[in-house]
């Protein structure tokens, strides 16, 4: 049996009607039309489909829709703002963070919420924060440059730089 | 890949919860973090006609000492005990464990009590609890039982939990001082289930006599296994190379691990007697 929910995502409430086995990934892509939320594996192992649920980076194919009900959500549309990108979309732009770019939105949305609670993490910290993200192009180093850059530009200091490292 | 249909209720408090349970029995099932449970409903291992969520109830995730009890709620989010700072500072076998557990956003969901319910002698906590010889509070119609840990796990997703109960809270005895813990599991890689695991909580005397040992092992038996010889081997004796040795050697021979994708069964007896090992010494360097 159908039920209403309404969620607010990127700051618009939408009120729909679920069945209770939706998972909150269909929700968004498919009834809601947002596709920039990704299904990788469908198993809770890729990060593709990570979004922010009242601040908490989710994997949302493993979330049900109807567990979203009065929820705040953030997914990659609503990242940038009229004034611009999101330092997270800059870092990743400026030190060639993606290649394919199937993993990216899970990337910085995850990055959005390990920066939040770690405003200047180390290396290690980082990688150890993306644990739950797969990037099959990049080889991560790039991502990683690209977080160190979004936090460095949201702590107001220098800029890394993003010449190419060659090895 | 989405799941069969299902009713799906979220009741605001725990009589309300326990009353559905009364209603749909087998039928229903409970849904905390549900990071086991969907993924299984996904791939249709599990096909429950009801679901009730509890995670609309308040009052289901705490972490305090109380009584001579570190107790914590079932709802307790991994997340919630990865940052914790009295589990940080007395307690850093759950640091260890959490650490382990899948990957963040997945621990922003799974939840301690569901790991236990589980019954899956793969999850992390249950050895855990062996190792700090916990006790499971279960909610039912009656009120509160009190569950030791070593009543609670009966076979493969088997607990002693009954269709009209929940896990609400888990209680660990408080660590004196001379008391040291430590977990440690070996994966493939980030995310997975444990090759083998090995969970241990030390303490000693003001003469280096070990007082007492608890050591729990991850996913080397159908349940999540106590090494009994083991902490018999090392309780009123000095902590040596040799005690520890023959430790870790009972516990290599008592698990039951099974030959599959992470590896035969010699080399994860194998990895049972140097895990045990490391984590006796850990567990003691902690103290």
């Amino acid at each position: 049996m159908k039920k209403e929910i309404t969620v607010t995502i990127n700051g618009e409430a939408h009120t729909v009607e679920v069945e209770p086995r939706l998972l909150l990934v269909h929700l968004i892509r498919e009834q809601l039309s947002m596709t920039g939320t990704h299904i990788g594996c469908d198993t809770s192992s890729c990060g593709a489909c990570t979004i922010l649920v009242d601040g908490k980076s989710i994997k949302s194919c493993t979330m049900l829709a109807i567990q979203a009900d009065g929820k705040s959500i953030i997914t990659v549309e609503g990242l940038a703002t009229v004034e611009g990108l999101h330092p997270l979309q800059e870092g990743f732009k400026e030190n060639h963070g993606l290649h394919c770019g199937f993993c990216t939105p899970g990337m910085m949305l995850r990055a959005v919420e390990l920066l939040e609670k770690n405003p200047n993490p180390t290396e290690e910290e980082i990688r150890w924060g993306i644990s739950g993200n797969l990037c099959r192009c990049t080889g991560y180093n790039n991502i990683v440059k690209a977080i160190q850059y979004a936090g460095a530009k949201i702590r107001g200091e220098e800029l890394p730089s993003t010449e190419p490292e060659f090895v | 890949m989405i799941p069969a249909p299902f009713e799906y209720d979220a009741p605001a408090t725990l009589d309300e919860a326990i009353a559905l349970l009364e209603k749909h029995g087998d039928e229903a099932k409970i849904l905390a973090g549900g990071h086991s449970l969907i993924p299984m409903m996904k791939l249709r291992f599990a096909s429950p006609e009801h679901l009730i969520d509890i995670n609309n109830i308040p009052g289901l995730s705490y972490i305090k000492e109380e009584d001579g009890y570190l107790k914590i709620g079932a709802m307790t989010r991994e997340s919630e005990l990865e940052e914790s700072e009295i589990i940080r500072s007395k307690y850093p076998i759950f640091t260890d464990a959490s650490k382990l557990i899948a990957d963040p956003q997945v621990r922003n969901m799974g939840t301690i009590g569901g790991n236990i319910a589980h019954g899956d002698a793969a999850n992390d906590h249950p050895a855990v609890m062996l190792a700090l010889k916990a006790e499971v509070v279960a909610t039912g119609p009656g009120g509160q039982r009190v569950i030791p840990i070593d009543e609670f796990f009966y076979g493969f997703y088997m607990t002693a939990l009954q269709p009209n109960e929940i896990l609400t809270e888990i209680r660990i005895p408080s660590v004196g001082a001379g008391t040291g813990n430590a977990y440690h599991k070996l994966e493939r890689k980030v995310g997975d289930y444990a090759t083998a695991g090995v969970a241990a909580q030390i303490a000693v005397d003001a003469d280096g006599i070990c007082t007492y040992a608890g050591i729990g092992l991850t996913n080397v038996n159908a349940t999540p296994l106590r090494a009994a010889r083991s902490e018999e081997a090392l309780v009123g004796k000095k902590l040596t190379e040799e005690t520890i040795a023959a430790a870790a050697q009972a516990a290599s021979e008592d698990c039951n691990p099974s030959t599959d994708l992470r590896g035969s069964e010699e080399y994860k007896r194998s990895m049972v007697r140097v895990l045990v090992k490391r984590m006796i010494n850990k567990a003691t360097d902690r103290i």
